[in-house]
Protein backbone atom coordinates (compact mmCIF):
# COMPACT_ATOMS: atom_id res chain seq x y z
CA UNK A 1 0.00 0.00 0.00
CA UNK A 2 2.83 2.45 1.15
CA UNK A 3 4.70 1.73 -2.48
CA UNK A 4 1.77 2.64 -4.48
CA UNK A 5 1.91 5.64 -6.42
CA UNK A 6 -1.27 7.05 -6.01
CA UNK A 7 -1.23 9.95 -8.37
CA UNK A 8 -0.26 7.20 -11.08
CA UNK A 9 -3.62 5.10 -9.79
CA UNK A 10 -5.45 8.07 -10.33
CA UNK A 11 -4.15 9.69 -14.25
CA UNK A 12 -7.06 6.85 -14.46
CA UNK A 13 -9.34 9.90 -14.75
CA UNK A 14 -7.66 12.89 -14.13
CA UNK A 15 -4.91 13.45 -16.82
CA UNK A 16 -1.36 13.91 -15.71
CA UNK A 17 -1.09 17.12 -17.99
CA UNK A 18 -4.20 18.58 -15.40
CA UNK A 19 -2.02 17.47 -12.49
CA UNK A 20 1.14 18.83 -13.79
CA UNK A 21 -0.68 22.07 -14.48
CA UNK A 22 -1.89 22.27 -10.94
CA UNK A 23 1.36 21.90 -9.39
CA UNK A 24 3.14 24.80 -11.66
CA UNK A 25 0.00 26.77 -10.99
CA UNK A 26 0.40 26.27 -7.42
CA UNK A 27 4.00 27.34 -7.49
CA UNK A 28 2.96 30.46 -9.42
CA UNK A 29 0.55 31.06 -6.53
CA UNK A 30 3.16 30.68 -3.49
CA UNK A 31 5.97 33.02 -5.24
CA UNK A 32 2.76 35.52 -6.24
CA UNK A 33 1.46 34.86 -2.67
CA UNK A 34 5.12 35.21 -1.03
CA UNK A 35 5.90 38.71 -2.90
CA UNK A 36 2.65 40.11 -2.00
CA UNK A 37 3.04 39.71 1.33
CA UNK A 38 6.58 40.98 1.76
CA UNK A 39 4.97 44.10 0.05
CA UNK A 40 1.92 43.97 2.07
CA UNK A 41 3.74 44.01 5.20
CA UNK A 42 6.90 45.90 4.05
CA UNK A 43 8.92 43.25 5.29
CA UNK A 44 11.62 43.68 3.09
CA UNK A 45 11.82 47.29 3.14
CA UNK A 46 12.00 47.16 7.39
CA UNK A 47 14.20 44.34 6.70
CA UNK A 48 16.63 46.28 4.52
CA UNK A 49 16.47 49.60 6.09
CA UNK A 50 17.16 47.29 9.77
CA UNK A 51 20.48 46.00 7.83
CA UNK A 52 21.38 49.35 7.30
CA UNK A 53 20.88 50.59 10.73
CA UNK A 54 23.07 47.71 12.07
CA UNK A 55 25.86 48.03 9.62
CA UNK A 56 25.75 51.98 10.51
CA UNK A 57 26.27 50.74 14.22
CA UNK A 58 28.78 48.38 13.56
CA UNK A 59 32.47 48.14 15.44
CA UNK A 60 34.34 46.57 12.58
CA UNK A 61 33.28 44.92 8.87
CA UNK A 62 32.74 41.46 7.94
CA UNK A 63 34.70 39.93 5.37
CA UNK A 64 33.22 37.66 2.62
CA UNK A 65 34.69 35.42 3.50
CA UNK A 66 33.41 35.63 6.93
CA UNK A 67 29.97 36.06 5.73
CA UNK A 68 29.81 32.90 3.89
CA UNK A 69 31.27 31.38 7.22
CA UNK A 70 27.99 32.64 8.49
CA UNK A 71 25.34 31.77 6.11
CA UNK A 72 26.78 28.21 6.80
CA UNK A 73 26.07 28.52 10.45
CA UNK A 74 22.89 29.94 9.57
CA UNK A 75 22.10 26.96 7.33
CA UNK A 76 23.46 24.18 9.60
CA UNK A 77 21.37 25.74 13.08
CA UNK A 78 18.63 27.71 12.13
CA UNK A 79 17.28 26.09 8.93
CA UNK A 80 18.64 22.45 9.33
CA UNK A 81 17.84 21.91 13.07
CA UNK A 82 15.47 24.88 13.78
CA UNK A 83 17.93 25.88 16.38
CA UNK A 84 15.99 28.89 16.72
CA UNK A 85 13.42 27.74 19.16
CA UNK A 86 13.63 28.10 22.87
CA UNK A 87 11.05 25.56 23.67
CA UNK A 88 12.13 21.76 22.95
CA UNK A 89 9.38 20.29 22.36
CA UNK A 90 8.62 23.28 19.57
CA UNK A 91 11.78 22.75 18.07
CA UNK A 92 10.92 18.98 17.74
CA UNK A 93 7.95 19.46 16.40
CA UNK A 94 8.95 22.06 14.08
CA UNK A 95 11.50 19.51 12.62
CA UNK A 96 9.14 16.88 11.94
CA UNK A 97 6.55 19.30 10.49
CA UNK A 98 9.37 20.80 8.41
CA UNK A 99 11.16 17.71 6.88
CA UNK A 100 7.79 16.06 6.59
CA UNK A 101 6.38 18.83 4.43
CA UNK A 102 9.57 19.00 2.39
CA UNK A 103 9.46 15.16 1.77
CA UNK A 104 5.85 15.06 0.90
CA UNK A 105 6.02 18.28 -1.48
CA UNK A 106 9.38 16.78 -3.39
CA UNK A 107 7.87 13.42 -4.05
CA UNK A 108 4.76 15.00 -4.81
CA UNK A 109 6.20 16.58 -7.69
CA UNK A 110 8.77 13.55 -8.51
CA UNK A 111 5.47 11.11 -8.59
CA UNK A 112 3.73 13.79 -10.90
CA UNK A 113 6.24 14.82 -12.99
CA UNK A 114 8.51 11.68 -13.50
CA UNK A 115 6.32 8.57 -13.08
CA UNK A 116 2.57 10.52 -13.96
CA UNK A 117 1.28 7.24 -15.27
CA UNK A 118 1.29 3.62 -13.97
CA UNK A 119 2.64 2.87 -17.71
CA UNK A 120 5.87 4.23 -16.31
CA UNK A 121 6.19 2.21 -12.80
CA UNK A 122 7.70 4.30 -9.90
CA UNK A 123 10.32 3.68 -7.37
CA UNK A 124 8.56 2.06 -4.50
CA UNK A 125 11.23 4.16 -2.37
CA UNK A 126 9.40 7.64 -3.54
CA UNK A 127 6.22 6.69 -2.62
CA UNK A 128 7.37 5.00 0.36
CA UNK A 129 8.97 8.61 1.18
CA UNK A 130 5.62 10.44 0.26
CA UNK A 131 3.84 8.48 3.09
CA UNK A 132 6.39 8.65 5.33
CA UNK A 133 6.60 12.49 5.17
CA UNK A 134 3.21 12.89 4.87
CA UNK A 135 2.91 10.58 8.56
CA UNK A 136 5.74 13.15 10.00
CA UNK A 137 3.82 16.15 9.11
CA UNK A 138 0.94 14.73 10.79
CA UNK A 139 2.93 13.75 14.03
CA UNK A 140 4.55 17.23 14.43
CA UNK A 141 1.31 19.05 13.31
CA UNK A 142 -0.85 17.78 15.08
CA UNK A 143 0.92 17.28 17.88
CA UNK A 144 1.47 20.79 17.96
CA UNK A 145 -2.57 21.75 17.78
CA UNK A 146 -3.56 18.99 20.60
CA UNK A 147 -0.73 19.78 22.78
CA UNK A 148 1.67 22.59 22.52
CA UNK A 149 -0.53 25.08 21.25
CA UNK A 150 -3.15 23.77 23.61
CA UNK A 151 -0.89 24.22 26.81
CA UNK A 152 0.28 27.91 25.40
CA UNK A 153 -3.41 28.40 25.41
CA UNK A 154 -4.48 27.55 28.65
CA UNK A 155 -5.93 30.36 29.62
CA UNK A 156 -9.21 28.56 28.03
CA UNK A 157 -9.08 28.52 24.22
CA UNK A 158 -10.22 25.39 23.37
CA UNK A 159 -8.46 23.19 20.42
CA UNK A 160 -11.40 23.74 18.37
CA UNK A 161 -11.29 27.02 18.15
CA UNK A 162 -9.57 28.36 14.62
CA UNK A 163 -8.70 31.73 13.87
CA UNK A 164 -6.73 33.32 10.73
CA UNK A 165 -3.39 32.80 12.24
CA UNK A 166 -4.26 29.03 12.17
CA UNK A 167 -4.60 29.08 8.05
CA UNK A 168 -1.39 27.88 7.57
CA UNK A 169 -1.30 24.63 10.22
CA UNK A 170 -4.46 23.72 9.52
CA UNK A 171 -4.89 23.81 5.50
CA UNK A 172 -1.49 21.64 5.72
CA UNK A 173 -2.59 19.06 8.58
CA UNK A 174 -5.35 18.75 6.07
CA UNK A 175 -3.37 18.15 3.23
CA UNK A 176 -1.27 15.72 4.48
CA UNK A 177 -4.36 13.99 6.05
CA UNK A 178 -6.74 13.75 3.06
CA UNK A 179 -3.39 12.83 1.04
CA UNK A 180 -3.08 9.73 3.45
CA UNK A 181 -6.68 8.81 3.72
CA UNK A 182 -6.93 9.12 0.13
CA UNK A 183 -3.93 6.91 -0.61
CA UNK A 184 -4.97 4.31 1.91
CA UNK A 185 -8.75 4.10 0.87
CA UNK A 186 -7.40 4.43 -3.03
CA UNK A 187 -5.40 1.07 -2.77
CA UNK A 188 -8.15 -0.59 -0.60
CA UNK A 189 -10.92 -0.27 -3.48
CA UNK A 190 -13.01 2.14 -1.52
CA UNK A 191 -14.08 4.17 -4.40
CA UNK A 192 -16.70 6.92 -3.16
CA UNK A 193 -14.86 7.73 -0.49
CA UNK A 194 -11.45 7.70 -1.69
CA UNK A 195 -13.03 10.39 -4.52
CA UNK A 196 -14.23 12.32 -1.70
CA UNK A 197 -10.81 12.17 0.69
CA UNK A 198 -9.38 13.28 -3.12
CA UNK A 199 -11.34 16.11 -3.61
CA UNK A 200 -10.60 17.11 0.24
CA UNK A 201 -6.96 16.91 -0.26
CA UNK A 202 -7.08 19.61 -3.21
CA UNK A 203 -9.30 21.54 -1.58
CA UNK A 204 -7.18 21.98 1.49
CA UNK A 205 -3.61 21.84 -0.79
CA UNK A 206 -5.73 24.81 -3.01
CA UNK A 207 -6.04 26.63 0.21
CA UNK A 208 -2.60 26.02 1.76
CA UNK A 209 -1.16 27.21 -1.34
CA UNK A 210 -3.46 29.85 -2.94
CA UNK A 211 -3.42 31.51 1.17
CA UNK A 212 0.10 32.39 1.16
CA UNK A 213 -0.59 35.89 1.55
CA UNK A 214 -3.34 35.62 4.23
CA UNK A 215 -0.71 32.79 6.42
CA UNK A 216 2.27 32.52 7.39
CA UNK A 217 3.71 30.37 4.55
CA UNK A 218 5.99 32.91 3.62
CA UNK A 219 8.31 32.25 6.98
CA UNK A 220 10.17 29.56 5.16
CA UNK A 221 11.40 32.28 2.73
CA UNK A 222 12.29 35.03 5.25
CA UNK A 223 12.73 33.49 8.87
CA UNK A 224 16.31 32.06 7.34
CA UNK A 225 17.42 35.47 5.68
CA UNK A 226 16.14 36.87 9.58
CA UNK A 227 18.67 34.65 10.95
CA UNK A 228 21.92 34.98 8.95
CA UNK A 229 21.13 38.64 9.67
CA UNK A 230 21.16 38.42 13.70
CA UNK A 231 24.41 35.97 12.91
CA UNK A 232 25.82 39.52 10.78
CA UNK A 233 25.03 41.74 13.53
CA UNK A 234 26.46 39.77 16.03
CA UNK A 235 29.89 39.34 14.16
CA UNK A 236 29.84 43.04 13.43
CA UNK A 237 29.86 44.07 16.82
CA UNK A 238 26.43 45.94 16.48
CA UNK A 239 24.57 43.63 17.95
CA UNK A 240 21.21 44.98 18.36
CA UNK A 241 22.64 47.29 20.71
CA UNK A 242 22.72 44.35 22.86
CA UNK A 243 25.46 43.66 25.18
CA UNK A 244 28.78 41.63 24.20
CA UNK A 245 29.42 38.35 25.47
CA UNK A 246 32.23 38.69 27.61
CA UNK A 247 35.28 36.10 28.07
CA UNK A 248 35.53 36.12 31.93
CA UNK A 249 38.98 34.70 32.21
CA UNK A 250 40.21 37.35 29.80
CA UNK A 251 42.90 40.18 31.57
CA UNK A 252 41.63 42.94 29.02
CA UNK A 253 37.63 42.05 31.26
CA UNK A 254 39.20 42.22 34.28
CA UNK A 255 40.99 45.18 34.26
CA UNK A 256 37.46 47.10 32.84
CA UNK A 257 35.77 45.44 35.36
CA UNK A 258 37.12 44.55 38.75
CA UNK A 259 34.39 42.99 39.96
CA UNK A 260 34.31 39.73 38.35
CA UNK A 261 38.04 38.94 39.67
CA UNK A 262 37.17 39.72 42.75
CA UNK A 263 34.02 37.95 44.04
CA UNK A 264 34.28 35.44 41.12
CA UNK A 265 37.64 34.68 40.04
CA UNK A 266 40.03 34.63 37.64
CA UNK A 267 38.52 32.09 35.75
CA UNK A 268 35.23 31.35 36.75
CA UNK A 269 33.41 28.13 36.20
CA UNK A 270 30.04 27.55 34.52
CA UNK A 271 27.65 27.91 37.26
CA UNK A 272 24.81 26.05 35.21
CA UNK A 273 21.51 26.55 34.78
CA UNK A 274 19.23 29.06 37.09
CA UNK A 275 15.92 29.50 36.59
CA UNK A 276 16.46 28.20 32.93
CA UNK A 277 16.57 24.36 34.64
CA UNK A 278 12.47 24.52 34.66
CA UNK A 279 10.86 24.65 31.63
CA UNK A 280 8.42 27.83 31.85
CA UNK A 281 4.68 26.32 32.23
CA UNK A 282 3.34 27.59 35.30
CA UNK A 283 0.82 30.01 32.76
CA UNK B 1 7.91 52.72 30.00
CA UNK B 2 6.21 49.67 30.06
CA UNK B 3 7.67 46.44 28.29
CA UNK B 4 7.03 45.64 24.55
CA UNK B 5 7.66 42.56 22.91
CA UNK B 6 9.11 42.37 19.59
CA UNK B 7 7.29 39.92 17.55
CA UNK B 8 9.30 38.72 15.07
CA UNK B 9 11.50 37.48 17.91
CA UNK B 10 9.29 35.65 20.30
CA UNK B 11 8.70 32.22 19.96
CA UNK B 12 5.64 31.82 23.01
CA UNK B 13 8.09 30.02 25.33
CA UNK B 14 6.54 31.32 28.56
CA UNK B 15 9.74 32.17 30.30
CA UNK B 16 8.26 35.68 30.66
CA UNK B 17 4.91 34.54 31.75
CA UNK B 18 6.38 32.79 34.54
CA UNK B 19 8.73 35.11 35.87
CA UNK B 20 6.58 38.51 35.64
CA UNK B 21 5.77 39.46 39.15
CA UNK B 22 2.79 41.45 37.89
CA UNK B 23 1.72 38.28 36.09
CA UNK B 24 0.70 41.03 33.34
CA UNK B 25 3.16 38.95 31.07
CA UNK B 26 0.56 36.88 28.79
CA UNK B 27 0.89 34.72 25.39
CA UNK B 28 -1.61 36.15 22.72
CA UNK B 29 -4.48 33.27 22.36
CA UNK B 30 -4.15 33.08 18.52
CA UNK B 31 -0.67 34.68 17.50
CA UNK B 32 0.98 32.37 20.40
CA UNK B 33 3.10 35.06 21.32
CA UNK B 34 4.16 37.19 24.24
CA UNK B 35 2.38 40.42 25.09
CA UNK B 36 1.55 42.71 28.05
CA UNK B 37 -1.80 42.47 29.00
CA UNK B 38 -1.65 45.69 31.05
CA UNK B 39 1.12 48.29 30.58
CA UNK B 40 -0.28 50.38 33.19
CA UNK B 41 0.77 47.49 35.88
CA UNK B 42 4.41 47.32 34.97
CA UNK B 43 7.01 48.53 36.99
CA UNK B 44 9.92 47.92 34.77
CA UNK B 45 10.91 45.62 37.13
CA UNK B 46 13.62 44.20 33.74
CA UNK B 47 12.51 40.49 35.29
CA UNK B 48 11.20 39.36 31.73
CA UNK B 49 13.71 41.14 29.75
CA UNK B 50 16.53 39.38 31.49
CA UNK B 51 14.69 35.99 31.24
CA UNK B 52 13.73 36.19 27.73
CA UNK B 53 16.17 33.85 25.45
CA UNK B 54 15.29 35.52 22.60
CA UNK B 55 15.89 39.18 23.89
CA UNK B 56 12.68 40.15 22.45
CA UNK B 57 11.31 41.80 25.24
CA UNK B 58 12.20 45.52 25.06
CA UNK B 59 12.05 48.48 27.81
CA UNK B 60 12.51 52.47 26.95
CA UNK B 61 14.56 53.94 29.88
CA UNK B 62 13.31 56.87 31.43
CA UNK B 63 15.20 60.01 30.86
CA UNK B 64 16.50 59.92 34.61
CA UNK B 65 19.20 58.05 33.40
CA UNK B 66 19.81 58.61 29.62
CA UNK B 67 18.31 61.02 27.35
CA UNK B 68 15.23 59.97 25.46
CA UNK B 69 15.80 57.67 22.51
CA UNK B 70 18.23 55.88 24.28
CA UNK B 71 18.68 52.12 24.14
CA UNK B 72 19.48 50.15 27.02
CA UNK B 73 19.35 46.19 26.74
CA UNK B 74 20.65 44.05 28.81
CA UNK B 75 21.83 40.74 28.51
CA UNK B 76 21.51 37.72 31.51
CA UNK B 77 24.01 34.67 30.93
CA UNK B 78 23.41 32.02 33.35
CA UNK B 79 26.00 29.76 32.62
CA UNK B 80 28.54 32.25 33.05
CA UNK B 81 26.90 33.66 36.23
CA UNK B 82 27.09 37.37 34.82
CA UNK B 83 24.63 40.29 33.97
CA UNK B 84 25.41 42.77 30.89
CA UNK B 85 24.10 45.78 30.46
CA UNK B 86 24.95 48.31 27.16
CA UNK B 87 23.55 51.83 27.51
CA UNK B 88 23.69 53.47 24.13
CA UNK B 89 22.86 57.29 23.57
CA UNK B 90 20.57 58.58 20.62
CA UNK B 91 23.43 60.02 18.60
CA UNK B 92 25.19 56.00 18.81
CA UNK B 93 28.03 57.77 20.12
CA UNK B 94 28.04 57.41 23.74
CA UNK B 95 27.94 53.82 24.13
CA UNK B 96 28.21 52.03 27.89
CA UNK B 97 28.57 48.96 29.06
CA UNK B 98 28.18 47.22 32.19
CA UNK B 99 29.09 43.59 33.56
CA UNK B 100 28.28 42.36 37.25
CA UNK B 101 28.26 38.91 38.82
CA UNK B 102 24.75 37.80 39.52
CA UNK B 103 26.05 34.48 41.60
CA UNK B 104 29.49 33.54 42.43
CA UNK B 105 29.03 29.65 42.85
CA UNK B 106 26.91 27.28 40.78
CA UNK B 107 23.52 28.13 41.03
CA UNK B 108 20.90 25.27 42.99
CA UNK B 109 24.15 24.18 45.38
CA UNK B 110 24.15 26.48 47.90
CA UNK B 111 20.50 26.11 49.60
CA UNK B 112 20.67 25.81 53.31
CA UNK B 113 19.23 22.04 53.77
CA UNK B 114 17.16 23.70 57.02
CA UNK B 115 15.69 20.07 57.09
CA UNK B 116 19.13 18.69 58.39
CA UNK B 117 19.52 21.04 61.09
CA UNK B 118 18.16 19.82 64.89
CA UNK B 119 14.99 20.00 65.62
CA UNK B 120 14.30 22.46 68.63
CA UNK B 121 13.92 21.17 72.29
CA UNK B 122 10.37 22.10 74.36
CA UNK B 123 12.70 24.83 75.38
CA UNK B 124 13.33 26.30 72.77
CA UNK B 125 9.96 26.14 71.53
CA UNK B 126 8.32 28.01 74.86
CA UNK B 127 11.14 30.65 74.17
CA UNK B 128 10.72 33.71 72.93
CA UNK B 129 13.47 33.41 69.99
CA UNK B 130 12.76 32.45 66.82
CA UNK B 131 14.21 29.08 65.77
CA UNK B 132 17.55 28.96 64.95
CA UNK B 133 18.28 32.98 65.40
CA UNK B 134 21.75 33.74 64.96
CA UNK B 135 23.90 34.75 67.90
CA UNK B 136 23.90 38.00 66.42
CA UNK B 137 20.57 39.24 67.18
CA UNK B 138 20.50 38.05 70.61
CA UNK B 139 20.29 41.21 73.04
CA UNK B 140 19.72 39.17 75.52
CA UNK B 141 23.41 37.53 75.31
CA UNK B 142 26.19 39.85 75.58
CA UNK B 143 24.76 43.05 75.32
CA UNK B 144 24.42 45.04 71.71
CA UNK B 145 26.50 42.95 69.11
CA UNK B 146 28.81 44.75 66.54
CA UNK B 147 30.46 43.50 63.37
CA UNK B 148 34.18 44.37 65.07
CA UNK B 149 32.98 42.73 68.28
CA UNK B 150 32.01 39.32 66.32
CA UNK B 151 35.18 39.80 64.10
CA UNK B 152 33.30 40.22 60.69
CA UNK B 153 33.93 42.63 58.36
CA UNK B 154 31.76 44.78 55.61
CA UNK B 155 32.30 44.07 52.36
CA UNK B 156 30.86 45.72 49.24
CA UNK B 157 29.10 43.90 46.43
CA UNK B 158 27.83 40.44 46.29
CA UNK B 159 28.75 37.52 48.32
CA UNK B 160 27.80 34.59 50.48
Amino acid sequence: MFTINPFAEMSAYIPAAVMQAYIVVMVLFVIGGTVLDMLHKKSAEYFFENAKKAEKAAKRTVSGGEKASLAIQTLTNEVLTSAEFANPKRRISHIFTMYGFILFAATTAIMIFAYPTPATPTPGIIPLLWHVGALMLCFGGYWFWFSIRVDVNSEGKKWYKLDRADLFVVSLLMTCTFALIWSILQSAGVSGLSTLAFVLFILSSTVLFVGVYFSKFAHMFFKPAAAYQKRVTRADGSNENLPYDYDLSDPAVHKRFPDIPEYMGKNPPNMGLGIKRESPNHY
Amino acid sequence: MPTFVYMTRCDGCGQCVDICPSDIMHIDKSLRRAYNIEPNMCWECYSCVKACPHHAIDVRGYADFAPLGHSVRVHRDEEKGVIAWRIKFRNGKKDMDLLAPITTKPWGQEIPQLADVAAPSDEMRNSELLFNEPKYVRLDDGGLHTLESNGLKLKEGVYY
